[in-house]
Formats: C-alpha cells, structure tokens, sequence
C-alpha cells in the first residue's frame, strides 16, 4: 500500500527538481556526519590498505625475480595498479545487501515506507556523500603509499577524464547489484551464504585479487561477460593503463549498461519484495 | 591455579552455549570452505607465474597459509570474541559485573566467551597444513616439530597480548568499531613469508602486530629454517610483552569508572 504515493509523485511536474534536492541534501547531511567519524572511518581504511599492499609485494617480488616484469606488466605498473586500487576499492562499499536483513529485521523499512522516496534513493544519495569524505581521506593515503612505493603513473586526459566517472560508474553498479542481492532478504534470514559467495566470486573476477590479464584465458573470457571487471578492475585499468579512446568509451558503455541491467532486476524484485513484506515492530 | 579452574568451567559452559545453535556450524563451514578455496586460488595463480616466491616452494607456502587459517580459528574462537566483548561492555558500562567478582579480572575477560563453531578453522588450518607437509621432501625432524610446537604457542600469546592493548585502549577512545576490521586486513599478511616485504612492513608485523612470530616463525620452524636465536628471541618477546600487557592492562582499568550500569 505504502508504494502507492511514490508512483504518484513521481509523476507530478517537478518531482524532479525535487528528487535532486532531496539527493543533494541527504549527501550534504552525510558529508556532515561522516566527517565527525574522520578518524573511524581513517582506520577503516587503514584495514583495506593492508590487502592490497599484500598483493603488490607478492608480484613485485615476482617481477623482480623474473628481471623485472610478469606477462609483460612492471613492478611500477604494479604499485599504480594496487595504489588506485584502494580508491576504487572504496568506492565499491555501497549499503550492502546483508544490511537489508537489518533493515527488515528492526523494523527500520516501516519508516523508510513512509516516506515519498524509494529507500533505493536514500541509499545512493547517503553513501555517494560519504564518497566525498572518503576521497578526501584518501587522497593523504595515496600520497603516502607513492613515496613509499614508486608507481608509475603517466595517463593523459582522456584517461583521467574517464577515471573521474568510472569510479562513480563502478559505484553506481555496486550498489544496484548489492541492493537487487538484498532483496533477498525479503524471502530468506539465510541470505549469508549467498552473500559470501557472491563475494568469492567478485574477488576472483573483479581484478581485486590481480589485473585480469594475469588471469588464466578463460577466466578473463568469462570475466568479460559478467559486471564485476567493470566496477573494478576497467575504472583502474582506464587511468594505469594504456587504453585508447576507444575502449575507454566502450568502458564506460560497459558501466551503463550494467547499471542499467542492475537497476532494471532491483525494480522487478522490488516490486515482488514489497507485497511479501508485513512489518514487524518499528 | 583457581584461574585455571574458571576457564575450564567457562570454556564448558560457552560450548554448550554455542551447541544450541547449529546452524552456525554450516554457516562456519561453507565461509572456511570459500577462504579456502579462494586462498589455494591465489596460491596456484602466483605459481603458475614463478616457481618459488623469496625461496619458498609451493609446498611450503602451502604450510604457511595452513598455520595462518589454523592460528586465524584460534584467534577467532576466543581470543577476538573476548576483547570484543571486552571494548562493548567498556563502553557501556556493563564490566562492572566482571570487576565485582572475586577473581583476577583481567582472567575473567580473556576467557568468558568461546566461539566453538570456529573450531572448523583450526581443523580445515590443520588439514592445509598436513597436506603442505606431505609435500615437502626434506621431512619434518621431532626436534623441528617441538620447536613449531612452542613457537605456535608463543605466537598465540603474542596475538592475545596484541589484542588485549588493544581493547585497553577502550578505556581512553570509545569507539574502537574498526579495530576488528584492522587487525583482520593486518592478519592476511601471515599468508606469506614476512621476507617479501619491505623492512618498515616486516618490523611492523613483527614487533607491533606480532603476526610474524605467530604464523612465519612456526612454518619456519617446520621447513628447518628457524635457528635457535629467533626461537629465544621470541621468547624473550612474549615474556615481556605478555607483563608490559598486564600491568598497561592495570593501568587502563584504573581510569574505569563505569556508566550507569
């Protein structure tokens, strides 16, 4: 029942215009309130770092031991990737999907219901303010890690030009397969499982673990076909890389049609989620 | 002697806790199956790309990430659960009902909870480990498995000793949401020998987050790597570490003044 004004409203002339404000607020409060966790929020950042300073160490190490490069990349190569690495890594935190159980758990989507915004809103909006925060926290992070690690690092404009979108395009598409994955909630306390393996899989197929192209060949022909690489290892590859023009806008048109095809899955199961859900406390 | 007794009886007592809850246990299985599998997945992808990383075989390597997961389910099943009771019950107020009994409380703290399913860790380490060994073909010595005995006992001392500052720390900074998530990212470094890294990192995973004396000192010990002066070493360490802990531990719980419980 509870759905019915969101379609109403957003129908009405201006609902638009009002939509952005509501975003530009609620990523304004976020930026207020995750500011005051500054140093939580440093060291949650501190506990990413640690993975893939891992990861570069290991194939430095290998790199230097084949006289300097694994399957053609470079131990400069290595610390560019492993360095933007953790920019991207954060921007693929999104209100995640074993968050939905809470929601539905605690009665807190009894409120959300009863606003005239889709929670899916409230979501995108609060976490792309707390980006901001993040990225102003890392960018003394990734100055430390380059004195440190010597990357190398020579994109032109194109190429930093699509970087500046691709991490929003990588955001955009973690969140609506996080929030679809969520929906599950609705049916099952047992979402767990699945989320954990949802997350093996990202971490095999993402580029999280190493650049694909060292990848076994098949592993990168499956990878090609699945949203992962898109929200992770294409947004680093765009700016460490040498990707011409071409395949930078074929990049970004990965990215849309992913956000499209995740978006297009939350509205359908949404709409089946809603009519199951029968609230409790709140 | 009497604080032996109350862990053996809250040891009992959390396992039948935990037994309650069965399904934990395949929750436990299929998450050690997935860091499992992911783990050996990226063993395989760096020896598909070298064959030996800083001198270590595959084989070898294989018995390090068999003593991380091992020592990872060890820290899990009681020493984390624990401190991170410890950093709540700080913040509100509730340690107070520890404090009043008449036992040592730092004793009370360590071993009051116990997450039994995770066991599943200690044993899937283990098993990583038995078969990495199978492996190795220059044998393990009984004199090398005593030694991997005592610095595996060492190592834990040293992670509970790490974690016990740092859930003092509670005491002066209330939120300490993140400490889990740190020493988590941190602990995956005992995944390779602590040769590979630069000296700033292995000084840090050694002496700050004693992660090297608790996973690479063992494997060293097992692949007849480990001379007898870094088995003192450690020894030396843990016996200083272990009383710079209690009396930093004295020191917190004096600035305690509870809240309202």
């Amino acid at each position: 029942m509870s759905v019915q004004p969101v379609a109403v409203a957003t129908r009405r002339p201006g609902a638009f215009r009002s939509l952005v404000s509501f975003y530009l607020a609620t990523m304004r409060m976020a930026v207020q309130e995750q500011f005051q966790y500054r140093t939580a929020n440093y060291f949650y950042m501190l506990g990413m770092i640690a993975e893939p300073i891992i990861y570069l160490v290991v194939w430095t190490t290998i790199a230097e031991q084949q006289g300097g490069t694994v399957n053609g990349l470079s131990a400069g190569y290595f610390a560019a990737y492993y360095i933007v690495w953790t920019l991207v890594r954060n921007m693929n935190v999104v209100f995640g999907a074993p968050y939905w159980e809470q929601r539905i758990r605690e009665g807190d989507l009894n409120r959300d219901l009863l606003r005239p915004v889709l929670p899916l809103h409230y979501d995108i909006a609060y976490f792309a303010g707390w980006k901001v925060v993040v990225i102003v926290l890392w960018i003394p992070l990734a100055f430390a890690l380059s004195l440190l690690f010597d990357p190398a690092l020579s994109p032109n404009a194109a190429q930093v030009a699509t970087f500046a979108v691709a991490i929003w395009g990588a955001y955009l598409i973690r969140t609506m397969l996080q929030e679809s994955l969520g929906m599950l909630c609705f049916w099952t306390t047992r979402g767990a499982a699945i989320f954990d393996l949802y997350l093996a899989a990202e971490l095999l197929l993402s580029g999280r673990l190493v650049p694909m192209p060292l990848m076994p060949e098949w592993v990168q022909e499956i990878a090609r076909f699945l949203p992962f690489q898109w929200a992770f290892y294409f947004p680093i590859e765009s700016l460490v890389g040498d990707m011409s023009n071409v395949e930078l806008l074929k990049g970004l048109g990965a990215q849309l049609l992913w956000i499209l095809i995740g978006l297009a899955i939350f509205r359908i199961a949404w709409r089946y989620a809603i009519r199951r859900y029968s609230a409790v406390g709140g | 002697m009497n604080a032996l007794r109350v862990s053996w009886l809250y040891l009992k007592l959390g396992v039948l806790n935990e037994l309650q809850y069965r399904v934990n246990f395949f929750v436990s299985l299929l998450q050690v199956a997935i860091a499992l599998t992911t783990g050996l997945v990226v063993l395989a992808l760096v020896y598909s790309h070298t064959e030996e990383l800083n001198g270590w075989t595959q084989p070898e390597l294989l018995c390090v990430l068999g003593i991380q997961i091992l020592m990872g389910g060890v820290i899990r099943t009681s020493i984390q659960p624990n401190m991170i009771r410890l950093i709540e019950e700080v913040r509100d107020g509730k340690l107070d009902f520890t404090l009043t009994k008449p036992e040592d409380a730092q004793v009370l703290v360590s071993v009051r909870e116990v997450r039994i399913w995770q066991v599943v860790d200690v044993i899937s380490g283990a098993v990583v480990l038995g078969v990495g060994l199978s492996r190795i073909t220059t044998g393990v010595g009984p004199l090398d498995a005593l030694a991997f005995a005592v610095a595996l006992l060492i190592g834990a001392v040293l992670i509970y000793c790490f974690w016990l500052v740092l859930a003092t720390a509670a005491f002066w900074v209330v939120n300490m949401w993140h400490a889990v998530e740190l020493f988590d990212g941190i602990f995956q470094t005992g995944r390779w020998p602590i040769g590979i890294y630069p000296p700033w990192l292995r000084f840090g995973v050694t002496f700050l987050v004693p992660i090297a004396f608790a996973v690479t000192v063992p494997a060293e010990a097992l692949t007849s790597r480990l001379d007898w002066q870094t088995l003192l070493l450690a020894l030396v360490f843990v016996v200083a570490l272990f009383t710079a802990t209690r009396r930093f531990w004295r020191f917190g719980l004096r600035s305690y003044t509870g809240a309202s419980a």
